[in-house]
């Protein structure tokens, strides 16, 4: 089936989406219990009998789990549940070791919120909040025997639970209405708000490529100016910003395609492939499905005082809106200046070379110019690039103390980028330095006004400006590693024109 | 209340990952009817404003510290599995990703 | 020494301490009787011969070197196989379990362990401590040493069996509707279930969760006390555990004066289904109370007839979650895994092979009763009856110290008689039923055989939660009278096996 173009997609339908984020705590200790949560340890060493849910065992929450799900509540403008408990959701899966999640149902700790989202034209977009409730994380899976070490074909599958009881919030919006077609693009600005939201708080550093942020993107349509909610498909676990809005964009024309056809959408899980931008079908919902909450006899409700609540309500960071308000205004910059630096994604990589040294308009320009030139055309994060906030500061020392010019800079950095090292190593590897010693930039300067004798009488006889074609020649006898205001002198105090 | 049937309980069996057999599901569809008929008086109080009780004791915000504890080795943790690799439990082929 | 199995807990740990005796004495005395008498009882599904005599030898070292030994020390214990043991087989009496060796210990074993109690080995359960007659072992019943053709109560049959039979002093069990008691009635021994929270569930494989409680099983209140201070205490990783002092039982059960005290008979425990001869045993104990000088009253708790069904909904459906976990997948058996099938197929036929019918019919009643369209009409009203019947006993309590009732409304009944009648074999549970679902403390007791069959009558004391103290008070009461009343003990009545 051809895909409807999504102009026309959104000619005839109106999306509606929800979206249900997961994010790993970044506590010590699981959630309910004392094992570490550390990454890439040995397979099975960090489990006990609770996250192995070996009979007898017994779980006891995570104190500084609740405390972050309750900041997290607060910093999305939730209510926090006075009384709330946790649940059982029951249904068999192998990298499950209880064959339930211990969850929260109808109690979540927080409910009613909503975040602030700011899209790329700078206007604001209300995301509302339905709950953020309190899970533990599953195992993890390896398929052996399927061509891809997918789940498709494998002959068995081996498991790790070391990934198992991790602490997860689960952040579920309510349908976000009136999006139209900037749906994708409000899909991954909430996600990307969510993220540093989170990373203010300091909860979790909620990296999406290793799995510490996971987004489904729940959507459907209805046609234009209806109310009633179309059939909604459920695209699991998206692990980047880009493709949450390649996802929801997909979705969209999917869904116009098989409702154009006068066919039906499938109430389904659907996964969905980096590699093409398109999703596949993945298990149908049909109800059938029957969790069995139940409150969860092993734990005893939690009912966060309302102290505590204040305690932490007042003790939450800056949050990101805020800060980005105070940077705009600490650096000076107008509306569509600051909304360049937040569409290229720079604000930590700015703020990381500031404090490293470097004048802030010297580390805007870096990373808003070269920088996200280039995670733009690899289709990157620009705070992934392969150079440190640390290493464009030095970069621009070196301009600074006049080592480097902007050409020679430029230099420097693509072969940071290009792994040659350090800027100090690529300097003195290329010998890219600026020539400032005095001889040898003097020997230049004499050899040009030899070759050029009447250009140089010219100036002598006070005619000034003619000085810039025999610094062109100076500085393309150097290969453009002169100062080239220093050439200037040299050559007027030569020739006595200074 | 309604009875229960011989469909309903190879539903549930279904759902709770019991492979049960013909003759297994008659008779439980029939002792089951016999159990829910008489369980089903509490039905009675459903309607009652009373506050359901989960826990018999009224304990609340039971909570540990976020400190690490010992697990158990990674041999300790494989020690019961039926089958094992690569210091994992080896299972058979999980059909369907959730 | 002569007949070391016939003494006490008490008198045992005393003879230790006193050097009377050696602890490996004792334990080899109780090791040579499970040998002995074990074949016909059926008692224990595990002996731990070597674990047992090492306990031992430990206890003796300690005294040679002049250590301190506690009011348990030496003494031997039968563990109900439903507590994890750190490198001996626990099975809960289910052959999916069969073979499984705990990596760790359960908090009670660990504080059985730390006083010096000689664990002999794991008692035969109904499967998962599902059902009141130890029929639903995958390993064989359990034989009442009263009459080994009938049933020694269930689930803790194996534990009540071994004190019964002279196999151990000291027993565990694990009450959920009656597990502990029903078998203690059954079998003339004590028995008791703490108030919920006070023992760590830590260890103790699941059936109900908010029903299940661990407790003492003893031949006297005295032991019971001792047991029941052993084991109790905050546990921190068991969250429903209570973070208070464990009250005074062995203080309680030695004061033997119930004099002032006001006690209630539970109005509703009595009539159709009530054997004639524990209902005479039962009036005869009361009267007695009056005797020894307390205030005995009549109080009615009307919503007591709900507790069993909303036991039937409560008990399967937290059942049906808590034994999801045997999957074949980390531990116990694994049936049907040719590299053909599905992690799901596999699942589904191990817990076909490996469940019997009791466990089966709860996870599908306990799965019925959770699933939507039906939980508010069944699992939410058990709640709700769960309020009612808390209701009726703090109304009670607020009148009387404790409740007395009979703690089963027949004698041990024959072997196989209910096994294919569910809802006969859950009267068993009638009138123990009402304080798990309250969470609140109640033991049993031997009063006397019921005339018609010989068979021995539990007198249940109900007491509020942490009121621990009270049963064992009135216990020991009742006890030292009806022994001085018979001149012996109630078990010297029992046949030689
Ligand atoms: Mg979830
Ligand atoms: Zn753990």
């Amino acid at each position: 089936m051809n895909l409807v173009s999504y102009e026309d997609a959104l000619a005839s339908y109106d999306p509606v989406m929800g979206l249900e984020v997961h994010v790993e705590l970044g506590t010590k200790t699981k959630m309910f219990c004392g094992c570490s949560t550390e990454l890439g340890a040995e397979p099975n060493s960090q489990v006990c009998p609770t996250c192995l849910g070996l009979p007898g065992s017994l779980p006891v929450v995570n104190a500084v789990g609740v405390e972050s799900a309750i900041r997290i509540g607060l910093a999305l403008n939730c209510e926090i549940a006075e009384w709330c408990r946790f649940a059982r959701k029951n249904y068999f899966y192998p990298d499950m070791p209880k064959n339930f999640q211990t969850s929260q149902y109808d109690e979540p700790i927080a409910y009613n919120g909503y975040l602030d989202v700011q899209l790329e034209d700078g206007s604001t977009f209300r995301v509302e909040i339905e709950r953020a409730h309190m899970e533990e994380d599953t195992g993890k899976s390896s398929h052996v025997g399927g061509a891809t070490g997918r789940i498709h074909g494998a002959t068995h599958s081996l498991l790790d639970y070391n990934r198992a009881g991790i602490p997860l919030i689960e952040i579920v919006t309510k349908p976000i209405e009136g999006a139209g077609e900037r749906a994708p693009e409000v899909a991954r600005a909430y996600v990307a708000e969510l993220r540093e939201l989170i990373r203010a708080l300091g909860v979790s550093e909620a990296r999406m490529d290793k799995g510490q942020m996971r987004c489904d993107v729940n959507l459907s349509l209805r046609p234009n100016g209806t109310e009633t909610f179309g059939t909604r498909s459920e695209t699991k676990n998206v692990n980047s910003l880009r493709s949450v809005e390649r996802a929801a964009r997909f979705e969209i024309q999917r869904h116009a395609t098989v409702l154009g056809a006068g066919e039906k959408i499938i109430q389904e899980t659907r996964h969905f492939h980096e590699d093409n931008g398109t999703t596949t079908s993945g298990r149908i919902k049909d109800n059938a499905e029957d969790y069995r909450y139940f409150p969860e006899p092993d734990l005893v409700p939690v009912a966060p005082s309302r102290e505590w609540v204040e305690e932490l309500r007042a003790s939450l960071p800056e949050l990101p809106r805020v800060r980005r308000a105070r940077l705009q205004a600490e650096w000076g910059l107008s509306d569509k200046d600051m909304q360049a630096v937040l569409n290229a994604g720079a604000v930590e990589p700015i703020l990381e070379t500031i404090a490293a040294g470097a004048p802030a308009d010297q580390a805007r320009k870096w990373w808003l110019g070269e920088l996200a030139r280039r995670a733009n055309e690899t289709g990157t994060e620009l705070a992934e690039q392969p150079i440190t906030p640390a290493q464009v500061a030095r970069v621009c020392a070196l301009v600074a103390e006049g080592k480097l010019n902007d050409k020679l800079a430029r230099q420097v950095i693509e072969a940071v980028l290009a792994g040659e090292g350090e800027p100090d190593e690529v300097v003195a590897a290329r010998g890219l330095a600026v020539v400032s010693d005095d001889s040898a930039l003097g020997a230049a300067v004499d050899q040009v006004i030899g070759e050029n004798p009447d250009v140089a009488e010219k100036i002598r006889g006070g005619k000034v400006q003619a000085v810039g074609a025999l610094v062109g020649a100076v500085m393309k006898a150097t290969r453009g590693q002169a100062d080239a205001a220093k050439v200037k002198d040299l050559i007027l105090e030569k020739l006595g024109a200074a | 209340m309604p009875g229960i049937t011989r469909e309903e309980v190879a539903h549930l069996a279904r759902l709770s990952r019991l492979e049960l057999q013909a003759e297994e599901l008659d008779h439980l569809a029939e002792q089951l009817d016999v159990i829910i008929g008489a369980v089903a008086r509490v039905s009675e109080v459903a309607g009652q404003d009373v506050p359901p009780t989960s826990h018999p004791l009224p304990l609340t915000n039971v909570m540990r510290p976020d400190e690490v504890r010992p697990s158990l080795t990674s041999e300790q943790a494989l020690s019961g599995a039926p089958a094992a690799e690569e210091q994992r439990f080896r299972v058979p082929q999980i059909l369907g990703e959730d | 020494m002569t007949d070391l199995i016939k003494l006490t807990a008490a008198d045992t740990a005393a003879a230790i301490k006193a050097g009377q005796v050696s602890a490996v004495e004792v334990t080899q005395a109780h090791l040579d009787r499970i040998d002995a008498v074990d074949k016909k009882v059926n008692a224990f599904l595990h002996v731990d011969t070597e674990g047992a005599l090492a306990a031992a030898r430990a206890v003796d070292a300690k005294r040679a070197a002049g250590s301190e030994l506690g009011p348990l020390a030496g003494v031997p214990l039968a563990l109900k196989d439903v507590f994890t043991t750190k490198g001996v087989p626990t099975t809960c009496g289910s052959k999916i379990l069969e073979g499984w060796i705990p990596p760790y210990d359960a908090t009670l074993t660990t504080r059985l362990k730390d006083a010096d109690v000689v664990i002999l080995g794991k008692t035969n359960m109904d499967e998962f401590a599902m059902g009141s007659s130890t029929e639903n072992s995958a390993f064989g019943t359990t034989g009442n040493p009263w009459d080994l053709s009938r049933i020694p109560g269930g689930s803790g049959g194996g534990s009540a069996a071994a004190l019964a039979a002279f196999e151990a002093p000291l027993a565990i069990g694990t009450d959920t509707g009656g597990s502990i008691r029903q078998p203690g009635a059954v079998t003339g021994t004590v028995g008791v279930k703490p108030t919920y929270g006070s023992v760590s569930r830590y260890g103790l494989v699941a059936f109900s969760s908010s029903l299940d409680q661990g407790g003492p099983c003893a031949r006297t209140v005295l032991d019971a006390a001792l047991l029941h201070e052993a084991i109790a205490g905050h546990d921190p990783l068991d969250s429903t555990s209570i973070n208070a002092p464990v009250p005074a039982v062995v203080e309680a059960a030695k004061m033997r004066d119930v004099r002032g005290m006001r006690i209630g008979v539970v109005k509703e425990f009595a009539g159709e289904g009530y054997q004639a001869g524990v209902m005479q045993r039962f009036d005869e104990a009361v009267e007695l109370l009056r005797e020894l000088g307390a205030e005995v009253v009549e109080v009615s708790c009307p919503s007591f007839t709900l507790a069993l069904p909303a036991y039937y909904l409560i008990a399967p459906s937290e059942a049906s979650s808590n034994l999801a976990r045997f999957d074949a997948m980390r531990y116990g058996l694994r049936v049907g895994d040719d590299g053909s099938r599905s992690a799901e197929e596999v699942t589904a036929l191990t817990r076909e092979a490996g469940f019997g019918a009791e466990v089966k019919r709860r996870i599908i009643l306990g799965t019925y009763a959770l699933s939507s369209g039906y939980y508010d009409a069944y699992y939410g009203s058990a709640q709700k009856v769960r309020t009612l019947i808390s209701r009726d006993f703090d109304a009670a309590f607020a009148g009387v110290d404790v409740l007395v009732s009979p703690t089963t409304p027949t004698t041990a009944f024959p072997i196989g008689e209910r096994a294919d009648d569910p809802m006969a074999m859950y009267l068993a549970d009638l009138c123990t039923i009402p304080s798990n679902l309250a969470g609140n403390a109640a033991m049993s007791l031997p009063c006397g055989l019921a005339p018609e069959d010989n068979l021995p009558v539990g007198l249940q004391i109900i007491a509020p939660a942490m009121a621990d103290d009270r049963l064992y008070r009135v216990g020991g009461a009742v006890e030292a009278a009806l022994n001085d009343k018979w001149g012996h003990p109630l078990l010297e009545e029992a046949p030689a096996l």
